[in-house]
């Protein structure tokens, strides 16, 4: 039922496929990408769209379209650690606010509070000063900031689900708070869950390409479709080698805007009420 | 049929009615399904005249009268039929002819006090805005009759109380100012879609009088929606039974409250309480109809005691007698009924 | 109204104190060495001038008083002194500051208004290309990296057509005007602007298309009134109240956005002081600015409320 109406929502199935094509392209990308990405040459540097070349080559003469499959794939990793390490935290988090409640949920959700009050690319940044830049501590910086927000929606649905009757009835027939936790309440926040996670996941393809775009995240040699565009910040990249920036670009919108369009219709789905155009 | 049924419930007076409603049809359109609200009802309403509408919720009541000052959203509603306002059909009317009789007249009561008034509003803004509009009225002279108005139907210090907002007054009160907001600018319809239905039963005897009082006072014809048939025996000179979407009785108060003819009219007065009485309320059994399946026999026949053959057949036709009229095929043995 | 205001300002203050203590550890915890990154190692007496420094830093001391006596200098608004420049974090983000607000303030109004009124418009055209077109629109607008609607500005109206300059917030060598200034924000002003149109677009719509279902709406329609009447008093005026809460959702969003806008031009405002002391591990100028931006949230929030307060009388007196 909500897998049909989920199919039936015309942009969450475009974004859909266009998801299955990107990610697809950037798994395979030491198979369909015949140039190594990091590999230089010097004999060819900043040439244009060509055949073997199909989005030109860099100052360093690497493979801009090599560069952009094998930065997707940093790229969308980051994403999903990053989505699995936040739900992780986020949903222990929130479950244990959520269904003891008390002075655990009121401690746990002020330091939930206090995350959120941070800028995001402030505290993210803070965080990657303080450990060395590189993927670890951009997923790790990025599952920080991130976290609370599913604790909030996860803490959100157990109270609500607290006072039901099936909770109370399992209770009364002595089932232990795990098997409460675990077998009668989880399951019903993975749709909730499920939602936030493709939108965090979005915002962090986002994050992760400011991040490296300032030189705080991915480091170079290792592309990644933020550092890549890290280049454009000279006048001569930017102006006489449109290439090298415009398609890492256009693989962050086209793959965050699939994200948003499957996200959107997921919601849809899950919970036929909502309104959205 | 329709022209019989005119003739019979028209009163003496000359000239065509102030309102003449003719086989008016509400269809909702939705994704799961479509529902028939309104059947075909026809009636009319004079000057100075006070009509009920009587039905459980579901009847059709309330949008059939919506649609006179067409408030039902346009899809999903589909409204067919004709509504004569002095002679003008309203629904063939284009957006600013409609725009310039809502409010100024045609207003319009409604059922919840506490969500009709805008929050954000001042009481002030809210009662001037509409003859400001349409009869040019001032800030200051508008204000002021806002003033009359609302010290008129029982608001204290109404100068001052103006500035408020609708959450400082009590659901009565806010109910009072509805009144007062409807009467601006003098319309001469007034439709009182369940005013007191939210309200405590102290209350809604008051503000029922208050709505008699200013109906005398200022010759408004009232269209008084109500499920509850207290309240129009007390209130109305002719009421209207409805029942899925149809007059099923129609005619004056007395007569239709004294002898009904129809068996659900019976019954909704059987399951009136009686003050001194202290026997077992009668209900009546079964449920509503399902307004998206409608058949074509008689919609009551399912929890009828006088159901026949022919009630399978077809909607019974409206017989008229003297200046009623009743639908129903065993109006005669329902008539010789006790009403208690 | 009063004791509301004064409630919410001191449910805020404990939370700040633990946000300082986490801007501290943060700092603290910083590797890199400022004191080394000063002396040149070549220098004979480079650990005994090290070790100066480090008194004159005050970073010999325990990190519990360094902690107090930071925070004790804070609360005078007093946030200490660079290790790179020596000069008074306070006036040197101070310096910063016009250039920053400008930046953030005229992108927010141009993304308030322009995304209530299409936000308006979308629902008012629910269901009809127009609602449709803006909403996809409004998707596109949540999915561009800010940077890059940055880099494709300059493309296109500084490089190509020559319209405006590329970065900075005046032309070097002469005096800063207004009109200057203005010629300079319309780019940065607009890469941070447009995608949070969407965001306010999106809020507008969901919270006027609620509205529109009110009984109060159709009492009003009730009265006869112009359409534009009842959308703009009726309609708007009460959707209004839900977005304004949507501000203090975009400023850390704008917040995040200036920094990188800052970078992309070159805009001399805070996000730029922030990345250079992240590179030269500044930590006092680190943490100033960390803690700036959590007590300006934290304070906008409180705003909000209180704006929301004005929209909707009925949250005063409750």
């Amino acid at each position: 039922m909500a897998a049909q109406r989920f199919w039936e929502h015309k942009l969450a199935r475009f974004g859909v496929i266009v998801l299955v094509v990107v990610t697809a392209s950037v798994v395979l990308a030491p198979v369909i990408a015949w140039h190594s990405p990091t590999e230089i040459n010097l004999d060819n540097r900043g040439a244009g769209l060509s055949w073997s070349h199909p989005f030109g080559t860099d100052r360093t003469g690497r493979d801009v379209f090599s560069r952009v499959l094998h930065g997707g794939r940093v790229s969308l990793l980051v994403a999903v650690v990053t989505a699995t390490l936040a739900a992780a935290v986020g949903v222990t988090v929130g479950a244990i606010a959520g269904f003891y409640g008390r002075s655990i949920d009121t401690v746990l959700m002020r330091i939930v509070d206090i995350v959120l009050t941070f800028p995001a690319l402030v505290l993210v940044i803070a965080l990657v000063a303080v450990m060395e830049p590189g993927i670890k501590s951009t997923i790790i910086a990025l599952s920080v900031l991130r976290w609370p927000q599913i604790a909030r929606i996860v803490r959100g649905e157990f109270l609500r689900m607290r006072e039901l009757e099936f909770v109370l009835a399992a209770e009364n027939s002595g089932a232990s708070s795990r098997v409460i936790i675990v077998r009668h309440l989880l399951p019903n926040v993975v749709g909730p869950v499920a939602v936030a996670l493709t939108l965090l996941m979005a915002d962090a393809i986002l994050l992760e390409a400011a991040l490296s775009f300032l030189g705080l995240g991915i480091q170079v040699p290792e592309p990644s479709w933020g550092n890549m565009l890290q280049d454009a910040q000279s006048i001569n990249v930017l102006e006489n080698l449109p290439w090298m920036w415009i398609f890492p670009g256009t693989f962050i919108i086209v793959t965050v805007l699939a994200i948003n369009f499957a996200g959107d219709g997921l919601r849809d789905a899950l919970d036929p009420r909502s309104d959205h155009g | 049929m329709l022209s019989t049924q005119e003739a019979t419930m028209g009163d003496t007076d000359t000239g065509p009615p102030l309102l003449q409603v003719e086989n008016l049809h509400v269809r909702f359109e939705t994704r799961s399904g479509h529902i028939d609200a309104v059947n075909g009802i026809s009636y009319h309403l004079d000057r100075g005249e006070s009509l009920g509408i009587v039905g459980e919720s579901g009847s059709g009541k309330t949008v059939s009268v919506q649609a006179i000052s067409r408030l039902l959203p346009t899809p999903p509603a589909i409204i067919e039929g004709r509504i004569f306002l002095d002679g003008r059909d309203i629904l063939q009317m284009d957006g600013e002819s409609l725009r310039l009789i809502r409010g100024n007249r045609i207003a319009v009561i409604f059922q919840d006090p506490m969500t009709s008034l805008n929050p954000v509003l001042k009481i002030r803004r809210q009662m001037t805005e509409a003859v400001r509009t349409h009869l040019g009225l001032r800030r200051r002279s508008a204000s002021k009759l806002a003033c009359d108005l609302l010290g008129r139907v029982g608001i204290p210090d109404p100068r001052r109380r103006l500035d408020d907002y609708p959450h400082q007054f009590s659901g009565g009160q806010r109910q009072r100012i509805g009144i007062a907001m409807a009467l601006m600018c003098e319309p001469d319809i007034l439709i009182a879609d369940e005013p007191t239905t939210a309200l405590d039963v102290t209350i809604q005897a008051q503000i029922m009088e208050l709505v008699a009082d200013l109906q005398d006072e200022l010759r408004l014809a009232v269209l008084w929606i109500t499920h509850d048939l207290g309240v129009a025996a007390n209130l109305v000179q002719r009421v209207m039974v409805m029942y899925a979407g149809r007059i099923i009785e129609t005619g004056p108060t007395r007569a239709i409250f004294g002898r009904p003819n129809h068996p659900y009219t019976l019954g909704l007065l059987r399951s009136l309480p009686r003050p001194g009485t202290y026997s077992r309320l009668a209900s009546i059994r079964g449920q509503p109809p399902d307004l998206s399946d409608l058949g074509d026999g008689c919609h009551f026949e399912p929890r009828c005691d006088w159901a026949r053959a022919e009630c399978l057949q077809a909607f019974p036709d409206p017989t008229t007698l003297e200046n009623r009229m009743v639908a129903c095929y065993a109006s005669d043995e329902v008539a010789a009924e006790r009403t208690d | 109204m009063w004791t509301y205001i004064v409630r919410r300002v001191l449910i805020s203050i404990p939370m700040l104190f633990v946000i300082s203590i986490i801007v501290f550890g943060l700092a603290h915890f910083m590797p890199g060495d400022a004191v080394a990154a000063m002396i040149s190692p070549d220098s004979p007496a480079a650990d005994e001038i090290a070790e100066i420094r480090r008194g004159q830093l005050g970073l010999d001391r325990s990190v519990m008083s360094q902690y107090w006596s930071w925070l004790g200098q804070l609360v005078q608004g007093n946030l200490g002194f660079s290790f790179i420049t020596g000069d008074s974090v306070t006036s040197t983000i101070g310096a910063r500051m016009s250039a920053t607000i400008i930046l953030m303030g005229s992108s927010l109004m141009f993304s308030i208004v322009v995304g209530v009124v299409l936000g308006v418009v979308s629902a008012m055209r629910q269901y009809r290309t127009t609602d449709y077109g803006l909403t996809v629109l409004g998707f596109i607008g949540l999915s561009v990296p800010i940077f890059f609607l940055g880099l494709v500005l300059i493309y296109l109206f500084a490089l190509r057509l020559d319209w405006f300059p590329t970065s900075g917030i005046g032309a070097p060598g002469q005096d800063r005007t207004i009109i200057s200034t203005l010629h300079h924000l319309v780019l940065p002003g607009l890469s941070l602007g447009v995608l949070r149109i969407a965001l306010f677009m999106r809020y507008t719509r969901a919270s006027v298309l609620e509205v529109m279902r009110d009984d109060c709406v159709r009492t009003a329609r009730s009265k006869g009134l112009h359409e534009r009447t009842v959308i703009s008093w009726h309609i708007v005026r009460n959707a209004l109240g839900p977005v304004a809460t949507v501000i203090g959702l975009a400023l850390p969003l704008l917040v995040s956005g200036a920094i990188v806008i800052e970078q992309v031009f070159q805009w001399p405002g805070i996000g730029l002081l922030f990345i250079n002391a992240i590179n030269q591990r500044d930590a006092p100028v680190i943490m100033g600015i960390v803690m700036l931006s959590a007590v300006m949230i934290v304070a906008v929030n409180l705003l909000t409320d209180i704006a929301y307060s004005f929209i909707d009388p009925r949250v005063r007196y409750d």
